[in-house]
């Protein structure tokens, strides 16, 4: 079972840094809007999983897709954010049954699951794109960014938690 | 450090490239036909000119040496995008050659390693080259605000320039890295800054979301030219 589980994340792991790095790198939807799907990985990762495992998983991660688009340490930055604020935001988002390790993605209700997602994706590109353009005066296009490259990413997340989900 | 230049992510993009440019042939060999019977007619008239004067060519002037190259990774939907080539070192390309296609500027080599290099786009916040009006030689710097990759900015042509809409640029030979009479591009609208002087929007030649087959100068006498402009002995 725990040989299993971890055979799944390495897959995952990989199959998303390949996604991410050869075919969502080039959308460039109206220009400049990319989802960015591989935090997938950390929004998905085991709830009981070991935090400080997460938080060394999402930096190589994000370290490997910086290797991949010239980014210089963006993505690292930004995916160790989110990896270190997931258990507050799955606190956040859906309350006391996330102490007794009772939930589960594919079981707890839409708009929760909608909460937890759009927080985790906003936040990790809100870090994202200031540390990318890091600059003040530019301040509207980050934002800009962040919103349409947001929702792009909140829907082909839940897209792919519903394609990829095992009936159970 | 952190770049797409290493062994893992560049072969990796060779490959995905390799696949890609199949899509692509008929365009780029479109391109390349252009560009030779381009070439043809302006060796046809060198020719007629050689007759009529022969000029005495000392071949340590000048002497740009070129290198074509593929580009494996594009990019130009940030504001700092850089391109990936598929040669390196080991191909002696290194840091400080210029890049251009046939229809005119790409950017500039800004790390090498042993197979690849990476060339710092002019659709780059950080990039700064210097370029001039055809007509008239008035020089600025190009820079980009982040916007649209088809339109770089031009800044600090002075206010007495003739400048018109439609009128073509060109990079300026002030940079030791291009040669000068390099095209960039058009004219699209101009408007004068605080500093009095014109900042104006160009539209490139070069489609940037399209790149291909770039070629690398080399200037030979960089070095020398360099080591020139940075020696500040006083004249006494």
């Amino acid at each position: 079972m725990q040989n299993n589980a971890i055979f799944i994340n390495a897959l995952r792991f990989l199959g998303l840094l390949l996604l991410q790095v050869l075919v969502l790198n080039n959308i460039n939807f109206l220009g400049y809007i990319n989802p960015y799907l591989y935090i997938l990985f950390i929004l998905i990762f085991p709830f009981t999983g070991n935090k400080s495992l997460l938080i060394g998983l999402s930096f190589l991660l994000g370290l490997s897709i910086d290797f991949f688009s010239d980014s210089g340490g963006v993505h690292a930055a930004a995916s160790v954010f989110i990896a270190y604020l997931r258990p507050f935001l799955l606190k956040f988002s859906f309350g006391v049954s996330y102490e007794y390790n009772a939930i589960k993605l594919s079981k707890v209700t839409f708009s929760e699951r909608l909460i937890y997602i759009s927080l985790m994706v906003i936040l990790h590109h809100l870090v994202l794109f200031s540390l990318e353009i890091f600059s003040v005066s530019r301040i509207l296009l980050i934002l800009k960014s962040t919103l349409f490259s947001g929702i792009f990413s909140i829907i082909l997340i839940l897209c792919s938690l519903v394609l990829f989900s095992r009936k159970t | 450090m952190v770049s797409s230049t290493n062994f893992f992510s560049g072969s990796l993009f060779e490959i995905t490239s390799n696949i890609n440019n199949y899509f692509h042939l008929k365009e780029q060999n479109e391109i390349l036909a252009d560009e030779n019977s381009r070439l043809r007619n302006s060796l046809s008239t060198l020719k007629i000119s050689e007759e009529i004067a022969p000029i005495i060519v000392d071949s340590t002037i000048g002497g740009f040496v070129y290198k074509g190259a593929r580009v494996i990774k594009n990019s130009y939907s940030k504001t700092n995008n850089q391109l990936t080539i598929n040669k390196g070192a080991n191909d002696t390309i290194e840091v400080d050659m210029g890049v251009i296609t046939s229809k005119g500027l790409v950017g500039i080599v800004n790390r090498v390693s042993a197979n690849y290099g990476r060339i710092q786009s002019i659709l780059n916040t950080n990039s700064q080259i210097n370029a001039a009006l055809k007509k008239s030689n008035h020089f600025g710097f190009l820079s980009w605000n982040g916007k649209n990759p088809n339109v770089v900015q031009l800044t600090e042509i002075p206010k007495l320039a003739p400048l018109q809409v439609g009128d073509t640029i060109i990079t300026g030979g002030n940079s030791s890295i291009f040669p000068r009479g390099i095209l960039v591009g058009r004219v699209e609208n101009f408007s004068v800054s605080s500093e009095d002087t014109f900042i104006v929007d160009v539209k490139l030649f070069n489609d940037m979301t399209k790149l291909s087959h770039v070629y690398l100068i080399k200037n030979p006498n960089l070095i020398e030219i360099k080591n020139l402009e940075e020696a500040n002995d006083n004249a006494e």
